[in-house]
């Protein structure tokens, strides 16, 4: 089984009942929002945006509301533009790292997030190097709302969303386009939740990378639903010259040096020759694919810092765009009645 | 559940027509004057007074779009609404503002709107233009400019269709049965 389908969870369904949705509560991978949710989200965001490029940067909406956020991982973007967006909108940021709270102490991450609960908080953002570890709060947490910022290499939905906004803001439409994930794909949760985005808004994802650091098992035909499964639609391709052909997106992942004990790569120098995403191979894409990553980049190694730098390059976009799409998930747990 | 139609396409344009002339003689002409509307109706309704004072006054007069659901004392209590555009393409700065919106109800919207534009700057005055107000205001709040009064129970459902968004320019109050 697959580590995308590996964690069963009770994750809000999406009840459609008198044409009423039911609120979410929960952000933990984009696999239960529906196509129409996801729209939302990135249309929320475009509102967003337009607040993001004011002189005076704050709105009232989340006034009162409490968002804590809990990183057991080390990050630089993620929590800043979890923090920034929450006190654009008004709410009060607390920020939590492992070093230096209870945890050092040997308190559980359950009763550590049973005393953030105590506390009145309304959201937590979570990001632990556990797949899974976001889903434990939500199954036993009530009176929070939990948003996923990375757990292990299961899930990063903010990440997805994020991507999903910059390539349909530059590109204009998700539908169709040829979207090649390269690299690391084994060990990315940006991969896994990018592979439900993009599939779930019709566009062709390839993955690309060396086979032992592609998850072949995944992409396994998984019951006899296949013709609505999005996964099934997802292709595999090593050589990255064949994968690049016609591209709309490139989206290089970083190789985790601290994932890499197994023996997956033969050495860096051939990683680089085979898989390294450079300019001469951008150009058997379409001439206005976009470049992106997730951050932090190795320059050098997945992506060569021309292009990483270069007119096609979109990376920094996509930080500016985690910000609003961060403000409209914040606002989008918060908005709606009980 | 039986509809009951308040205003056809001909009442909607009299009444805008109405309207941007009592803009007009109001402010003495259209200098210094911004329409902003309040989405989704009210963009919508903001362009078509605009035109029309400008095909009255023979000067083009500036539109803004304006979304207030960030401004909302009733976050908790709503649905998540989609969160638009506000596009201020101009400088409120010492402007008259005259905000436009389909319907005038709580006064809630109107009031999430002026906090809005306080965010942009200080207008030298704010007008409220309405295509019709139907009465039960929370706030003290009323319009300068009324398309049309109508007289509805609290549990009754005002609604508006424009071309725009849904292909005819009708006001009709339909009652909600449960």
């Amino acid at each position: 089984m697959s580590l995308l389908n590996a964690i069963e969870t009770e994750a809000q369904p999406q009840i459609e009942a008198a044409g009423v949705r039911k609120r979410r509560r929960h952000v933990l991978d984009l696999d239960d929002f529906s196509q129409q949710e996801i729209l939302e989200v990135l249309e929320s965001a475009e509102g967003m945006s337009e607040v993001l490029h004011r002189d005076i940067k704050k709105v009232p909406a989340l006034r009162g509301r409490v968002v804590v956020t809990l990183f057991y991982e080390a990050s630089t973007r993620t929590r800043i533009s979890f923090e920034e967006a929450g006190k654009i909108l008004s709410a009060d940021v607390i920020n939590m790292s492992a070093s230096g709270s209870s945890t050092e102490k040997g308190e559980s991450l359950l009763n550590t997030g049973l005393t953030i609960q105590a506390m009145g908080v309304d959201i937590i953002v979570i990001r632990h190097p556990h797949s899974g570890a976001p889903y434990l709060l939500a199954q036993h947490l009530d009176r929070v709302g939990i948003i996923n910022a990375g757990d292990g290499i299961h899930a990063h939905p903010t990440q997805a969303l994020l991507d999903l906004y910059t390539v349909r803001e530059k590109l204009g439409r998700l539908e169709g386009l040829k979207v090649v994930i390269v690299g690391d794909v084994l060990h990315s949760r940006v991969a896994r939740s990018n592979i439900w985005g993009f599939t779930k808004m019709g566009a062709q994802v390839v993955l690309c990378g060396p086979s032992t650091l592609l998850p072949l098992d995944m992409l396994r035909p998984r019951g006899d639903d296949d013709e609505n499964d999005p996964l099934a639609s997802v292709q595999v391709e090593t050589n990255l010259d064949r994968a690049l052909e016609g591209a709309d997106v490139v989206m290089a992942l970083r190789l985790q040096a601290e994932r890499q004990n197994g023996g997956f790569l033969p050495s860096m120098r051939e990683y680089i020759r085979r898989w390294q995403v450079t300019e001469a191979r951008l150009s058997r894409a379409n001439p206005e694919a976009l470049v992106m990553h997730p951050g932090p980049m190795n320059e050098g190694i997945e992506i060569s810092s021309t292009l990483a730098h270069g007119g096609r390059s979109v990376i920094e976009r996509q930080v500016t765009n985690g910000v609003a799409i961060r403000m409209a998930l914040l606002y989008h747990l918060s908005a709606g009645g009980e | 559940m039986a509809d009951r139609q308040i205003m056809n396409d001909q009442d909607i344009r009299r009444a805008l027509a109405r309207v941007a002339h009592e803009i007009l003689e109001r402010n003495r002409g259209v200098e210094d004057l911004v329409i902003v509307g309040i989405h989704t109706r009210g963009v919508h309704l903001a362009r078509r007074l605009a035109s029309n004072l400008s095909e009255f006054e023979g000067s083009e007069v500036p539109v803004a779009d304006l979304d207030i659901n960030l401004y909302r004392d009733d976050v908790k209590s709503r649905m998540s609404p989609r969160i638009r555009p506000t596009r201020m393409p101009v400088d409120i700065q010492g402007k008259k503002v005259v905000l436009v919106d389909d319907v005038l109800f709580t006064g809630r919207t109107v009031r999430a709107a002026m906090d809005a534009l306080n965010d942009f700057g200080r207008p030298q005055q704010v007008q409220l233009a309405i295509l019709l107000d139907r009465g039960h205001r929370e706030l003290p709040i009323r319009a300068d400019y009324v398309g049309q009064n109508v007289p509805t129970a609290p549990d009754e459902v005002v609604r508006v269709r424009l071309v725009e968004t849904d292909g005819i320019d009708e006001v009709a109050i339909v009652r909600v049965e449960e």
